[in-house]
């Protein structure tokens, strides 16, 4: 029998492959998709709570957590576009002016 | 009168501020009017004195006023007070009288000085001092001027301190001072923890019923004090820094040197002799170094060629009488002794610096002689005083000296009575030996310091004049009943007159009784080795001058030892000041320069910038190596979380 | 084990796998694509779920319009093949790992499975059909919920001006 634990370990799971993810790449392109693999783990823990005890203000949540992800995802990419046209690469070894 | 006490003090003070303020735009002859000026007002205000305390009735006398509480700390409270009894008023007296006729001395002596102004300024400033230190009615007080009279010691002797040597000597005196006055603040604080204040009239009366007799804190409390007389008044060890006070303008040296600074320490003593009846070993060692000092002094005197410097060893060895005096629990005697030395010492060192003066800067006595004829007043001045000093009867000096030494055998110190006997003897060659060289025999200088050899202005030869009378007739006022009696009941008019403030100590002197003729037998011995101590000198420097010569060649040794001061500086440079120098040394390259500046600033600044440079190696503008350490946090405490709670 | 458990695993496992593929493999327009597979089945766990509005709106959303502007960027940048870089060969990749390694092994070992969360909602008796119904999310959100809505509203808007901003050529 399925139950929410299945669910959240699932959850946790995904999470923890989205944060690696972000940690080891070195395309910028495919961290900032790693982070839309961690938002989606917090979704699909946050709909199972929700369901599990009753109350609809988890999935409205869980929908503006979406919004957000899309707004986020357009600022960051414009970021990185305008990162490209500094850089000419996307390789996130490439910006460390902060070193030192 | 006693309302206006303050302004005797005051006064100096004043012509201090107006003299060291304005004195160069004054010009120096608005100077000469203040400096000398401010001093004779004070000395008219203490003649005044002297006359309402002549008029109370003799368990009374007293003037005393209060200014403020200067020092209200818990506690511990002290004011500014000044209070006149018999004591004090023979001190302002003497300080003011003799220092009034050595500021016009100076108007003379220091004629054309590039700082004169600033010269006439320290010695009102000296004044004050004094005047603050005898007149003090609290020992806090008069530490203050203590104090005030070494400042304005170490201003003056180094007043030329273009040249080093001279600096260098008013640099010793203070730092000498400055170990005295370090015992005397000691007895100062063990006062206030026995009695509870620091005011004469709180300590002394309480004395006999707080201290025991002869028991531990009546000890350190006395032998702390006379630590500070010691150093200021140069006793034995303390006596270094007296000699090469001589680098300073004469009159400074009579003034500071011989007639009031110096004296300070008896004064402390005096005015502390209910605390020092207390303390009978105390009294002893006073004695005893009191003799001692006399005895090695004297003998350094004989031998030395500079005429300022036999004086300054003479001081010193008169000065060991002053104290032998008051540690036989004679202080009356002790402070006449003090009064008739202001005198005739004085006259002294103005009349050396009157030779010095004509001679255009010479001191050594081995260029001078046969000044008699050019310097008739100086003569006869300085003949008085070698005569009192030589200790010849009636002179003064022979009044105070003998009283000492009869109370000293009178006391039972047979020993101490000896070696006083002895110094005599060696004072009156000594001081023959000083007088004959300068003034009889042949000329030894040059041509021209010869011709132009002059007697001194008469700003300089009046004082000597003065003095010069005061120490033929000065011990009159003393006069022992040994020979008061005979001569019609004639009393001891200063015993009589100092014996309110030292009632319990003295016998009561000035009232008729048997002389015992031991008295005049011990005068008479005394008479006897000053004569012969006259006579040596006579035959050793004037009949065959070439005597002494030989007698140096002959014991080169102790000739050396004599000359060299028995090398007690030089015992000193190396215990004391090599190691103290190495000890600041080491201060200074090991502690500050290397540990505090090295280790400690420089040692920050270093472990600051290798702390950062470790430190600024996580700063890789790497932005997933910070995500990572973030993630690792968060993991952190996740893990104390599931982990451990 | 019903049919939703068979679809619970089936899903799961294609999400996993569709995850760890975006996360190592070098050709981003892969990467893209596979993580479009990862959100499908995202969408599907949703209906498993009941929230059928979530589900749809997962696959218009993130799938039908985030993914595709990534496909957008990627096509823009025009990055070369010397240009998909590997996945870094540092020491920080095995710290990361291992951190990864246990922090799953926390959360999941910690308890977060057996995880009873009390029941606080409205009632836990309403059908889950009702409840994640569009009827459902759509009557709190224009109610109670007004004001998230309107300030998401407004972050949308600065979002656009944002990206506009950041991206536009200086002339």
């Amino acid at each position: 029998m399925v139950g929410p634990a299945h669910y959240i370990t699932l959850s946790a799971v995904l999470f923890t492959i989205g944060v690696i993810g972000v940690l080891t790449r070195k395309n910028a392109i495919i961290v900032f998709m790693a982070i839309e693999i961690m938002l989606n783990a917090a979704n699909l823990a946050l709909v199972t709570f929700a369901m599990t005890i009753g109350d609809v203000a988890g999935l409205i949540m869980v929908l503006l957590v979406m919004a957000v992800a899309a707004a986020e995802a357009a600022v960051g990419l414009a970021i990185i576009v305008a990162m490209f046209r500094h850089r000419e690469t996307v390789n996130i070894e490439a910006f460390n002016v902060l070193r030192g | 009168m006693e309302s206006l006490l303050w302004l005797i003090p005051a006064l100096p003070l004043a012509g201090f501020a107006i003299n060291g303020l304005f004195g160069r735009k004054l010009g120096d002859r608005v100077v000469s009017v203040i400096g000398p000026g401010v001093v004779g007002a004070g000395f008219v205000l203490a003649a005044a004195s002297f006359v309402s305390l002549r008029s109370m009735p003799s368990a009374e006398r007293l003037l005393q006023q209060t200014l403020y509480n200067w020092l209200p700390a818990g506690e511990f409270s002290a004011s500014i007070g000044f209070q006149l009894d018999p004591l004090s008023m023979t001190m302002v007296l003497v300080v003011t009288g003799v220092g009034f006729l050595i500021h016009l001395y100076s108007v003379g002596y220091m004629h054309g000085d590039g700082g004169y102004a600033r010269y006439f300024a320290f010695l009102n400033l000296f004044t004050f001092a004094m005047l603050l230190l005898v007149m003090a009615d609290n020992f806090l007080l008069l530490f203050v001027g203590w104090e005030g009279v070494g400042l304005c010691s170490y201003l003056l002797i180094g007043f030329w301190f273009e040249d080093q040597a001279k600096a260098e000597a008013g640099k010793k005196a203070f730092i000498v001072n400055r170990i005295g006055d370090f015992g005397f603040l000691l007895g100062i604080f063990l006062i206030f923890w026995t009695f509870g204040s620091v005011a004469f009239a709180d300590v002394l009366p309480e004395a006999a019923t707080r201290l025991t007799l002869g028991g531990d804190l009546a000890f350190w409390i006395c032998l702390f004090l006379f630590v500070g007389a010691v150093g200021k008044s140069a006793q034995i060890p303390l006596f270094v820094w007296l000699p090469d006070a001589m680098a300073g303008p004469t009159p400074v040296s009579a003034l500071i040197h011989a007639a009031t600074m110096v004296t300070a320490g008896v004064y402390m003593v005096a005015r502390a002799h209910a605390l020092y009846e207390m303390a009978p070993q105390v009294l002893a060692v006073v004695a005893g170094i009191g003799a001692a000092t006399a005895l090695f002094a004297a003998t350094i005197g004989i031998v030395q060629n500079d005429i300022k410097k036999v004086l300054a060893y003479s001081t010193i060895s008169q000065l060991g009488y002053m104290f032998l005096g008051v540690g036989v629990a004679a202080f009356s005697a002790g402070i006449f002794h003090l009064v008739t030395h202001a005198f005739f010492k004085a006259v002294l060192f103005l009349g050396a610096g009157s030779v010095i003066h004509a001679l255009h800067g010479e001191q050594d006595m081995r260029a001078m002689g046969g000044l008699k004829s050019k310097l008739p007043i100086t003569y006869w001045t300085m003949l008085a005083a070698t005569l009192a000093i030589a200790g010849v009867p009636p002179l003064a000096g022979f009044v105070s000296k003998d009283e000492i030494l009869w109370r000293t055998w009178d006391g039972g110190h047979s020993v101490l009575w000896v070696i006083g006997f002895i110094t005599a003897g060696l004072t009156a060659a000594y001081m023959f030996r000083l007088f004959f060289l300068t003034f009889h025999g042949s000329f030894r200088g040059t041509k021209d310091q010869w011709a132009h050899a002059h007697e001194s202005p008469w700003s300089m030869t009046l004082p000597l004049v003065i003095l010069g009378g005061l120490s033929v007739i000065g011990g009159w006022i003393g006069l022992p009943m040994a020979l008061g009696q005979p001569l019609g009941g004639i009393a001891n008019r200063f015993e009589g007159w100092l014996a309110p403030v030292f009632e319990a100590g003295e016998h009561a002197a000035h009232e008729p009784h048997a002389i015992p003729p031991i008295e005049y037998g011990l005068m008479t011995a005394s008479v006897a080795i000053a004569t012969l101590g006259i006579l040596v000198a006579y035959w050793a420097y004037l009949r065959s001058p070439d005597l002494p010569g030989r007698v140096a060649t002959r014991s080169r040794g102790v000739y050396t030892l004599l000359n060299g001061k028995y090398f007690v500086d030089e015992l000193y440079d190396f215990l004391i000041v090599r190691p103290f120098y190495a000890l600041s040394r080491f201060a200074w390259r090991v502690i500050d320069d290397g540990l505090i500046d090295g280790l400690g600033v420089g040692g920050t600044g270093a472990l600051v910038k290798r702390g950062s440079r470790i430190v600024s190696r996580w700063e890789t503008g790497y932005v997933q190596g910070y995500a990572v350490a973030f993630f690792g946090g968060v993991f952190a405490i996740l893990a104390y979380y599931y982990l451990f709670r | 084990m019903t049919g939703a458990d068979v679809a619970f695993w089936i899903l799961a496992a294609i999400a996993v796998g569709a995850s760890l593929a975006v996360i190592t493999n070098r050709n981003p327009v892969a990467c893209v694509l596979f993580l479009v597979v990862a959100f499908f089945a995202l969408a599907g766990l949703f209906i498993t779920l009941h929230s059928h509005f979530l589900a749809a709106i997962q696959v218009i959303i993130y799938a039908g319009a985030i993914m595709v502007l990534f496909l957008f960027v990627i096509m823009l940048l025009n990055l070369g093949q010397q240009q998909w870089f590997d996945v870094s060969n540092n020491p920080l990749r095995v710290t990361a790992v291992v951190f990864g390694a246990g922090f799953l092994a926390l959360l999941v070992g910690g308890g977060i499975s057996g995880l009873a969360p009390t029941v606080r909602g409205p009632a836990a008796e309403i059908s889950p059909d009702l409840l994640g119904s569009t009827g459902a999310v759509g009557a709190a959100l224009y109610t109670a919920y007004f004001m998230p809505f309107i300030t998401i509203a407004l972050l949308l808007l600065l979002a656009m001006v944002g990206a506009v901003a950041i991206a536009s050529r200086e002339r």
